[in-house]
């Protein structure tokens, strides 16, 4: 019970700051100056031509029925434009993209893939190797691999990731023909194609996360286990192994969760980087065309959708956090 | 949500924060006083680009085509180093890339740290008033700074680099973008500290005697903060950096031809096999920079606070 209104108000608090971040988004994409649909009229642009593509737009109406519309198109879609020539853009529709003729949400959907596949190895990379690399090197205080984790963090964290992806480039793919250079085999086409392109940017973009973390845990891991209750379960009887995983690392990792809540964010960025520098037309190959274009529509709906995305994480993260530390459900 | 911001929450003791302390706890650290040296050497060549590029008489504007192969690739060991050309010239133009290098500081320093200072302010100004004031105002903004903390910032400021109007600068636009993304973590900090320092009794004194709100914020709390402050806008300048760097990788920073690292690296990634020497100056110019503002942020929190040394996460 006392679980179930934990969930629920951590919902009710994510669906505000959904509502809100999109009222601003709006705001400060369509209420300032930029005019999308002078953008779309075309060159020459007449004043009836302009008139209509403001229609079909839905930009000629005052501003609070646009936000609505906008809104509510997020929840139960809209349409643009009337009679034939009216294009539906099914729920959720974060705005259509008139230059592509599409919605944006679609758009984003036929790009996920990519996206989702460096993004989700690359945390699971870092998490993994950045926790044991942290234990490891708790429980071997002193000892020379305790000492090169900690140096590679501080020298990690001043290269950037695409100098370090493209060192990686050169070296694997170039000198020593291990790996592609680049570009993305989608997981259905070939697996072993798929994990063969995306083992240089997981590493990329794991590597340097993955130092940090390994900092934090052996950190927290080296004052957890100064802790009583750790003697306590050591003369319960308890083994080793169970000691430090399940009364050791499931305190050290509460912080480690926080952090990785945190990262998500910077992590989609990594991802913009990393489909540059490997070529992977991924949603931030789409964010950098749309920008170049001046599709409006799709650069908004883009940052919408990223925004949500990163608020759905942290409403999952904020979760796993109630289930790994008992106290935030009391609290 | 917490963090693992170890300044926040911890009591404030007394410690020598004399410039003369600092200096000298900076300078017995090697590694911090290296940092302050490289910086010393960008900064100088960022000021005087046109004298330093004048030695060999060259500018990063000037096209050296008769340097170029067929292909467009640099003639020459290591991307055409020659007496002329320190770091040999660029792919496909032929432009002098160790002018380019240089002149690229400029833009690196300028957006870095001016980009700093506008979030240390605005930082500063949200941290000391919600840490003092508190109440719903305090719960709003604090609230706001958990929201923004995990927002993927580089994908907003990408997306706004397409509604920024023509007439506004590019580098000052990309000042405002990048600096107004980067305060929550100032603000944060700065809250934590001065909610201790609330309670201080020459805090309580203070306002006993009936001193008024704006005095107590900036004439007695705000030069407790100043030490965290200026850790602060140390540690944040390379992170600034980097975000003018990846912008103008990306191809949404700096427009051509003002020269700048990020873009000359996004440049580079066409040429990594053919011409690597294109990608390894520029990219050595920036992970030096951005190593040395850390190193000497590191050196200068362990001399403001001895106890935080080597604990940060």
């Amino acid at each position: 019970m006392r679980m179930l209104r934990f969930v629920l108000v951590r919902l009710a608090g994510m669906l505000v700051v959904l509502a809100l971040v999109a009222a601003i988004a709006y705001a400060i994409f369509y209420l300032l100056p930029t005019n999308p649909a002078q953008l779309s009229c075309g060159k020459p642009c007449t004043p009836a031509d302009l008139q209509r593509a403001k229609e079909f737009m839905g930009t000629a109406a005052p501003w609070w029925q646009q936000l609505g519309n906008f809104l509510s198109g997020i929840l139960v879609g809209r349409s643009f434009g009337s009679g034939d020539a009216a294009v539906v853009c099914a729920a959720p529709c974060f705005g259509f993209s008139f230059q592509q003729n599409a919605p944006v949400t679609q758009l984003i959907l036929s790009r996920f893939p990519v996206t989702a596949s460096i993004a989700v190895g690359a945390a699971l990379l870092w998490l993994i190797t950045g926790v044991a690399g942290g234990v490891i090197s708790a429980l071997r205080r002193g000892t020379w691999v305790d000492r090169s984790v900690m140096s590679v963090a501080i020298a990690g964290v001043s290269a950037p990731s695409y100098l370090v992806g493209l060192l990686a480039i050169l070296f694997f793919g170039f000198t020593l023909q291990w790996l592609p250079t680049g570009g993305y085999v989608p997981l259905t086409e070939d697996p072993v194609q798929w994990l063969l392109h995306l083992i240089l940017p997981w590493c990329t973009l794991a590597f340097i996360t993955a130092a940090i973390y390994a900092r934090l845990t052996r950190g927290q891991m080296i004052e957890v286990m100064g802790e009583d209750y750790i003697r306590t379960a050591r003369a319960k009887g308890l083994r080793e192994p169970r000691v430090v995983i399940t009364h050791g690392l499931r305190n050290a990792l509460i912080p480690v969760v926080t952090i990785f809540g945190l990262d998500l964010g910077a992590l989609l960025g990594g991802t913009v980087i990393a489909e540059k520098v490997f070529s992977m037309q991924g949603l931030g190959a789409m964010l950098i065309d749309a920008v170049h274009t001046l599709d409006l529509q799709l650069v908004v709906g883009f940052t919408l959708f990223a925004a949500f995305l990163i608020v759905f994480a942290n409403f999952v993260v904020d979760l796993i956090y109630g289930f790994v530390d008992p106290r935030v459900k009391a609290g | 949500m917490t963090t693992a911001n170890t300044v926040e929450g911890e009591p404030i003791t007394a410690r020598k924060t004399g410039i003369r302390h600092v200096a000298r706890s900076v300078l017995r650290d090697g590694w911090a006083t290296t940092g302050v040296v490289i910086i010393v050497v960008f900064a100088l060549a960022a000021i005087f680009a046109p004298l330093v590029t004048g030695i060999t008489g060259q500018n990063p504007y000037t096209y050296h085509l008769n340097l170029l192969d067929d292909s467009g690739a640099p003639k020459g060991f290591g991307g055409g180093i020659s007496a002329a050309h320190w770091f040999g010239v660029e792919p496909l133009t032929g432009r002098d890339l160790f002018s380019v290098v240089v002149y690229g500081a400029r833009i690196s320093l300028l957006v870095g740290v001016s980009a700093t200072i506008v979030s240390v302010v605005i930082g500063v100004l949200v941290g000391i008033t919600t840490g003092f004031f508190g109440g719903w105002y305090d719960r709003l903004l604090s609230r706001v700074v958990d929201v923004m903390f995990g927002f993927p910032v580089l994908v907003f400021m990408i997306a706004l680099t397409a509604i920024v109007p023509s007439s506004i600068p590019r580098p000052v636009f990309m000042i405002a973008v990048i600096g107004f993304f980067g305060w929550p973590p100032v603000a944060r900090v700065v809250r934590g500290q001065v909610l201790s320092l609330r309670e201080r009794n020459f805090v309580v004194a203070s306002t006993a005697m009936g001193a008024g709100s704006g005095h107590v914020l900036f004439a007695q709390v705000l030069p407790n903060v100043t030490a965290t402050i200026i850790v602060y806008t140390t540690i944040m300048v390379p992170s600034m950096i980097g975000f003018e760097a990846a912008l103008s990788f990306l191809g949404v920073g700096v427009p051509p031809p003002t020269p700048s690292w990020g873009r000359t690296i996004g440049d580079a990634v066409g040429w990594v096999q053919t011409s690597p020497m294109y990608l390894v100056f520029p990219g050595a110019a920036l992970f030096l920079i951005t190593l040395a503002f850390n190193v000497f942020g590191d050196g200068l929190r362990d001399a403001l606070d001895p106890r935080s040394g080597g604990r940060r996460s």
